[in-house]
């Protein structure tokens, strides 16, 4: 006898799947989908999507609106690119939660336990967070309206401007998904998520000019990619664009998506 | 000639200092249960989330349906299913949605994916339910879920981590009724508990595994044996007069009577406790020794680590510990007190 008892047959129907773009994406609008369906499913969830941005818009119109005095005097053409720019930032903070909410309940390990694309994961998370603050964009768009915000730009410039937002909150949700994976529950990672967001949203010129702001600050709340995106923002609502501010804004996003995208995935897959 | 579904050799991992598992060999041949036995922290789950590719071992190799799990994790995962010790389910969405969901993320069509979704809850009892949320369903409900979203790609070996723990006596029967026809089927199942009557009730094979080892394999039936069957346990009023009852007892004992000086229990390994424990009585009676305790039990995974190991299991002294700080006691006065 020379076969040893502990033969392992080989698996005939095992066929591994060829890791392809198609497979990536196929996977990723599946759990797009999915996330998706968990806020249709969640009236809650739904209703607080809705709320929030005309709670926002209306509070810092009306409250602060009086108050702040701002270039051009117009505080409402002013304010909501500031706004969008702020609630698609907060709206990124669902990336880190829903991450780390799949992990802690163990969603997460059925996902590994699939011959599923790894990356799909994050990446259908990201795009379905992305979805959601487009929906929120067009919610204060149309609150912004009836108070009687313009888009003075014209359509192109209007769309590339909410295409900026959208994508800013995006790359932010890049980084919200490192937040998520190395954080160990949902609350935890709403807890962490916010240390970076609020200095990041508020020491920049979403509400205030930054000329208003100490002269020690200024410099920074000057390099602060949501000052970037903001100003660019503002000059395509305004129709005062200039090519640079758009372009650094553009930079911007790419940059945090090309830095931060790459470790989520890496950290996602050496995660137990 | 055997089949080996599930085959390890030398599986170990630590993290940082902490040894999960220490070189552990398993074999379980097609079409069997294989019931890994051990308390909280042994390496159970450690062993788990490596043979369903969750986990890379540190050393040692695992082969799942001949494919290797380091080296074909994608092989590997298209023939496992994973049922976890909380139910893997999406809360918000419906138990339909859930097996939708991972059908389509093992790529089958939407058709397909819905038609096996329905086939699942029909046979699972939850084709009226299949309309719901997940979180109105009851506990029961959902691990059965659970374990439906784990069978969607018809694996032909199933990874059970604790597939009944927090489950009221009810739904653990139904679902060892599902697990028994599973593998009726044909399905290989690695399964892993702290309830050695449910190792019994369902294994093939039991590995008793502690602090990353396997310490004894073997059928339910030859683990007893090296228990002695059932257990008699006491306490007397006069703790100091144990020897004496041991004197008196060690003939009616299948295997050596123990006595836990701490607590004082006394404990009687006999082949059927029925019988045995009239003459216990008698034989206590006659020599006047009183008892303030006196049961009989079928063995517990306590009594086959305090066979094997000489100690008892974590859970258990957590159980107790919570027991007794359970009193006007905080845990660190009972730890004192011990």
């Amino acid at each position: 006898m020379t076969a040893t008892p502990r033969t392992i047959p080989l698996a005939t129907s095992a066929v591994a799947r060829p890791r392809s773009l198609s497979w990536i994406a196929t996977d990723a609008v599946t759990i797009a989908w999915r996330n998706l369906l968990q806020v249709v499913r969640n009236p809650q969830l739904a209703v607080i999507d809705t709320i929030t941005p005309i709670m926002f818009v209306l509070l810092f119109a009306f409250v602060f609106g009086g108050a702040i005095r701002v270039p051009g005097g117009n505080y409402i053409a002013y304010l909501m690119p500031g706004i969008f720019v702020q609630t698609v930032v907060f709206g990124a903070t669902g990336t880190a939660v829903g991450l780390a909410e799949d992990m802690q309940k163990g969603l997460v390990d059925r996902f590994r336990s699939l011959p599923m694309a790894p990356s799909a994961v994050l990446i259908g998370r990201t795009f379905s967070d992305a979805l959601r603050n487009l929906y929120t964009v067009l919610v204060m768009t149309v609150v912004g309206y009836v108070i009687g915000f313009r888009f003075e730009g014209g359509l192109p410039a209007a769309l590339l401007a909410l295409g900026l937002v959208v994508g800013f909150g995006y790359s932010i949700s890049w980084i919200s998904a490192n937040i998520g994976l190395v954080t160990k529950s949902a609350q935890a990672a709403q807890g962490a998520i916010f240390i970076p967001i609020f200095p990041l949203t508020f020491a920049s010129s979403a509400f205030v000019p930054v000329a208003t702001m100490p002269s020690w600050l200024r410099p920074i709340a000057e390099a602060n990619p949501v000052t970037v995106v903001v100003n660019a923002s503002r000059g395509l609502v305004s129709g005062g664009a200039d090519a640079a501010t758009v372009g650094a804004a553009l930079a911007w996003i790419v940059g945090l998506v090309v830095v931060f995208a790459p470790i989520a995935l890496l950290s996602y897959r050496r995660r137990a | 000639m055997t089949q080996s579904a599930i085959l390890t050799e030398g599986l170990a991992k630590s993290y940082g200092s902490v040894h999960a598992l220490r070189g552990v060999d398993i074999v379980v041949p097609q079409a069997t249960v294989l019931g890994l036995l051990g308390p909280n922290g042994a390496g159970k789950t450690t062993a788990v989330r490596i043979l369903a590719t969750l986990l890379l071992p540190d050393a040692g190799r695992a082969l799942v349906a001949g494919r290797d799990v380091v080296r074909e994790p994608d092989a590997v995962r298209s023939q496992v299913g994973l049922t976890g010790q909380y139910a893997a389910v999406d809360e918000n969405l419906t138990g339909r949605e859930n097996l939708e969901l991972v059908g389509r993320l093992l790529h089958m069509g939407r058709g397909a994916a819905r038609a096996r979704a329905d086939e699942l809850l029909d046979a699972f009892e939850l084709g009226d339910a299949g309309r719901r949320p997940a979180r109105t369903y009851s506990g029961g409900m959902r691990r059965r879920l659970d374990l439906a979203a784990s069978l969607v790609g018809r694996p032909t070996v199933l990874f059970l981590d604790e597939p009944t723990t927090g489950l009221d006596p009810r739904s653990r029967v139904s679902l060892w009724d599902v697990i028994a026809g599973l593998v009726a089927d044909g399905t290989t199942i690695l399964l892993t508990t702290q309830y050695l009557e449910e190792a019994d009730r369902l294994a093939d094979q039991i590995a008793v595994i502690d602090d990353g080892l396997v310490i004894a394999e073997g059928t339910s039936a030859q683990l007893k044996d090296r228990l002695g069957g059932d257990v008699i346990e006491m306490r007397l009023i006069e703790p100091g007069r144990a020897s004496e009852a041991i004197a008196l007892l060690s003939p009616l004992a299948a295997a050596e009577p123990r006595l836990e000086a701490e607590t004082g229990h006394l404990t009687i390994p006999v082949h059927h406790a029925g019988g045995a424990l009239t003459e216990v009585v008698r034989r206590l009676d006659g020599a006047n020794l009183e008892v303030a305790e006196l049961s009989m039990h079928r063995p517990s995974l306590d009594d086959v680590f305090l066979a094997l190991t000489g100690r008892r299991t974590d859970t258990d002294r957590a159980a107790a510990e919570r027991t007794a700080a359970s009193g006007r006691f905080s845990r660190r006065q009972q730890r004192k007190a011990a």
